[in-house]
C-alpha cells in the first residue's frame, strides 16, 4: 500500500481519516475517498442522508467493518499517532475509541446494570472501582439508576440510547463514535442526549464523532462538521458555519446542491 | 398407578441424560451461532481419553483432569484453526466444518485409542433402589444429580461472572460485544472448552451405561429432537426437552408400545419433535426476542 501519510505529526488530531474507500463483499463500493479529522476533544458532525456513508466511516474507523463482510480497500486511519487501519474493533477499544452502534445495540438479555458493567470489563476493574464507575455513569445518565435491574431490552428507546452511550463510556474511552443518537426518538429525548454529549465533552475532555440526519440539532452542538454524500466528503467546515448555510438541509433531505 | 409413576420417574431420570448432551449444543449455539455437529465426537473422544487413560495406569480423578486439560487444548485449536479462519461466514458454511471437523475427531480419537468397546465403570451399579413403593434406578438417580449440579455450576458461571456476563453480551450482540472490547476469540475459547467439558461428563455417564465405543457420537442424534423441543438457545430448554423427551419415550414404549408392536423408542423424539415443529418452531425456551419498537 503505497499511501502518503497525511500531517499526522500535527498533535492535535486526535483522529485522521485519510482517504478511504470502503468495499462491501469485495464488489460494492459504499465509501469512495473519504478523509476527515478530529480534534483532541472536539465535537465532530456527520451529516448527510439515508445511504450516504455516514454509518460506513463510522464502522471503518472502528473496525466493525470487518463483521459486515467489508474491508478498507484504500487509505489509511491514525488514532493518536498510531496506524489503526484495519485493526480488530475490541482492540480499538483497548487503545480509547469505542463505537456506539445505529439503532442502540443493547444487551437485551442482560440487565442495564449488567449491560453497563461489560463496557467496564476491558479496564479490568475492581469491584469498588467497578462502582465507582457505575455511579459516574449514573450521575451522568440519571434515568438508568432506575432502570438498573430491568432487562435492557425492556425499557424504552431513550433510555436503551443512553444505556448505549452509558456502557461505551464505561469503557474509558478517549474519542466516542455514535452513530444516530436520535432515530425514533422524541425532540425531547434528542435534547437531552446532545445535552449530556455537550456536557461529557466540556467536562471530561470525551470527543464525539457523530453521525446524524438531524442537522438543526447536530450543528448546535457539534465544532466542526463534514456533509457527506454518495460516498464523499461534499463540504465541510466550522458548525457555526454550516448551520447558516442555505443549502445544508438539502443534504438532509437527500436533495443535490443547486 | 405405582407402575406409571415408575415408569414417569424412570422416563425423566433417563431425560437428564438426554438433556446433558443437548447443553453441549446450547452453549455452542448460543455464543457462536454454529450448531455443532462435532458434539458428539468430542462426547466419544473424551469419554475414551478418560478410560484410555483408566488403562493405562492412572486413578478415576488424575484421568478425569487430564481429560478435562484435553479437551480444554481440543477447543483452542478448534477455535484456531476452525473458527477464527471462518468468522463472519454463513452457518451452512459454519456447520459443514463442524461435520467435517467431526469426522476428523472420531477418526482420530478410534486411530490413537482403538475402536473396540471399553467398559467403563464408575462405582454406581445399575440396579433398582426403592423408594416408597416405587422402583427407582440407582444410576439414573446418579446421573440426574450430575447433571443437577452441573446446570448450577454453568447457571453460576454465565450470571455471576465476567467472563458469564460477556458469554451472554456476546449470545445477545456480537458487534456491539466487540465494539466494548470483548475479545470474541476468548469467548469462543472458552465455550467450546466449557461445551467439551460438558461432553467429558455425558460421554463418561452414557459410557458407563452402554460401553465407551463408536456408537457414543452417535447420541447427537438423540439430542435433536431435545433441542428442537426445547429451543436451541436456552439451558433450561435443553433441560425440560430431555426430561419431555425422556418421559414420553418411556410412557409411549409402554403404554402404545404394544398396540404398534413394540420398538417405538428410536423414532418417539422424532415424532414429537415433528409434532413441536408444527406448534412451536422456536422451541419451549427458544429465542423469545425481548424486543420494543
Amino acid at each position: 500500500m503505497a499511501i502518503s501519510v497525511p500531517s499526522i505529526a500535527e498533535p492535535p488530531d486526535l483522529l485522521v481519516v485519510d482517504d478511504i474507500e470502503v468495499v462491501y463483499d469485495g464488489a460494492i463500493l459504499a465509501v469512495s475517498g473519504i478523509s476527515l479529522k478530529v480534534a483532541d476533544g472536539a465535537i465532530v458532525a456527520l451529516l448527510g442522508a439515508n445511504g450516504a456513508g455516514k454509518s460506513t466511516t463510522l464502522k471503518a474507523v472502528s473496525g466493525i467493518v470487518q463483521a459486515d463482510r467489508a474491508r478498507i480497500s484504500r487509505g489509511c486511519i491514525h488514532f493518536d499517532g498510531r496506524d489503526v487501519t484495519g485493526l480488530a474493533p475490541n482492540l480499538l477499544a483497548h487503545q480509547g475509541v469505542v463505537h456506539v452502534l445505529e439503532g442502540r445495540h443493547v444487551f437485551p438479555q442482560l440487565s442495564v446494570e449488567d449491560n453497563l458493567r461489560s463496557g467496564g470489563f476491558l479496564r479490568k476493574l475492581g469491584r469498588r472501582e467497578m462502582n465507582a464507575a457505575l455511579e459516574r455513569i449514573y450521575a451522568w445518565l440519571p434515568r438508568l439508576k432506575v432502570k438498573r435491574q430491568t432487562a435492557a431490552g425492556l425499557t424504552s428507546g431513550g433510555e436503551q440510547q443512553m444505556l448505549a452511550l452509558g456502557r461505551a463510556l464505561m469503557t474509558g474511552p478517549r474519542l466516542v463514535l455514535l452513530d444516530e443518537p436520535s432515530m425514533g426518538l422524541a425532540p425531547i429525548l434528542v435534547e437531552e442526549i446532545f445535552g449530556i454529549i455537550s456536557h461529557l465533552n466540556a467536562s471530561e475532555n470525551i470527543g464525539f464523532v457523530v453521525a446524524e440526519q438531524n442537522v438543526n440539532v447536530a450543528l448546535r452542538h457539534a465544532h466542526y462538521g463534514y456533509v457527506i454524500e454518495n460516498g464523499r466528503v461534499v463540504d465541510e467546515g466550522p458548525a457555526q458555519r454550516l448551520a447558516e448555510q442555505e443549502n445544508i438541509h438539502h443534504y438532509y433531505l437527500g436533495g443535490t446542491v443547486a | 398407578m405405582n407402575f406409571f409413576l415408575e415408569t414417569l420417574i424412570g422416563g425423566l431420570l433417563a431425560g437428564t441424560m438426554y438433556s446433558l448432551v443437548a447443553i453441549g449444543f446450547v452453549l455452542i449455539y448460543k455464543a457462536s451461532g454454529v450448531f455443532n455437529f462435532a458434539q458428539g465426537a468430542m462426547l466419544l473422544f473424551a469419554a475414551l481419553n478418560c478410560v484410555s487413560l483408566q488403562e493405562a495406569g492412572l486413578p478415576f480423578p488424575a484421568a478425569v483432569l487430564a481429560s478435562v486439560s484435553i479437551m480444554i487444548v481440543l477447543a483452542l485449536a478448534i477455535e484456531r484453526a476452525v473458527l477464527r479462519p471462518l468468522v463472519g461466514r454463513s452457518q451452512i458454511t459454519l456447520f459443514m466444518a463442524t461435520l467435517g471437523l467431526s469426522f476428523i475427531i472420531e477418526g482420530l480419537a478410534q486411530g490413537l485409542m482403538g475402536a473396540e468397546v471399553r467398559a467403563l465403570d464408575l462405582g454406581i451399579e445399575d440396579v433398582p433402589i426403592t423408594i416408597g413403593d416405587i422402583m427407582v434406578s440407582q444410576f439414573d438417580l446418579f446421573a440426574a444429580a450430575t447433571a443437577g449440579i452441573l446446570v448450577l455450576v454453568l447457571a453460576l458461571l454465565f450470571n455471576k461472572t465476567r467472563i458469564g456476563v460477556s458469554l451472554r453480551a456476546v449470545a445477545d450482540d456480537t458487534r456491539a460485544a466487540l465494539s466494548i472490547g470483548i475479545n470474541l476469540n476468548r469467548i469462543w475459547q472458552i465455550v467450546w472448552a466449557v461445551a467439551g467439558i460438558v461432553g467429558l461428563v455425558a460421554g463418561l455417564l452414557w459410557g458407563a451405561r452402554q460401553g465407551v465405543q463408536f456408537a457414543l457420537s452417535l447420541v447427537v442424534l438423540k439430542a435433536l429432537p431435545v433441542l428442537i423441543i426445547g429451543g436451541f438457545t436456552s439451558i433450561g430448554g435443553a433441560i425440560a426437552g430431555g426430561l419431555i423427551v425422556g418421559a414420553a419415550e418411556n410412557l409411549a414404549e409402554v403404554y402404545a408400545g404394544p398396540l404398534l408392536g413394540g420398538g417405538i423408542t428410536p423414532w418417539f423424539a422424532y415424532f414429537l419433535a415433528l409434532a413441536f415443529l408444527y406448534v412451536r418452531p422456536a422451541g419451549l425456551f427458544g429465542e423469545r426476542a425481548i424486543e420494543r419498537v
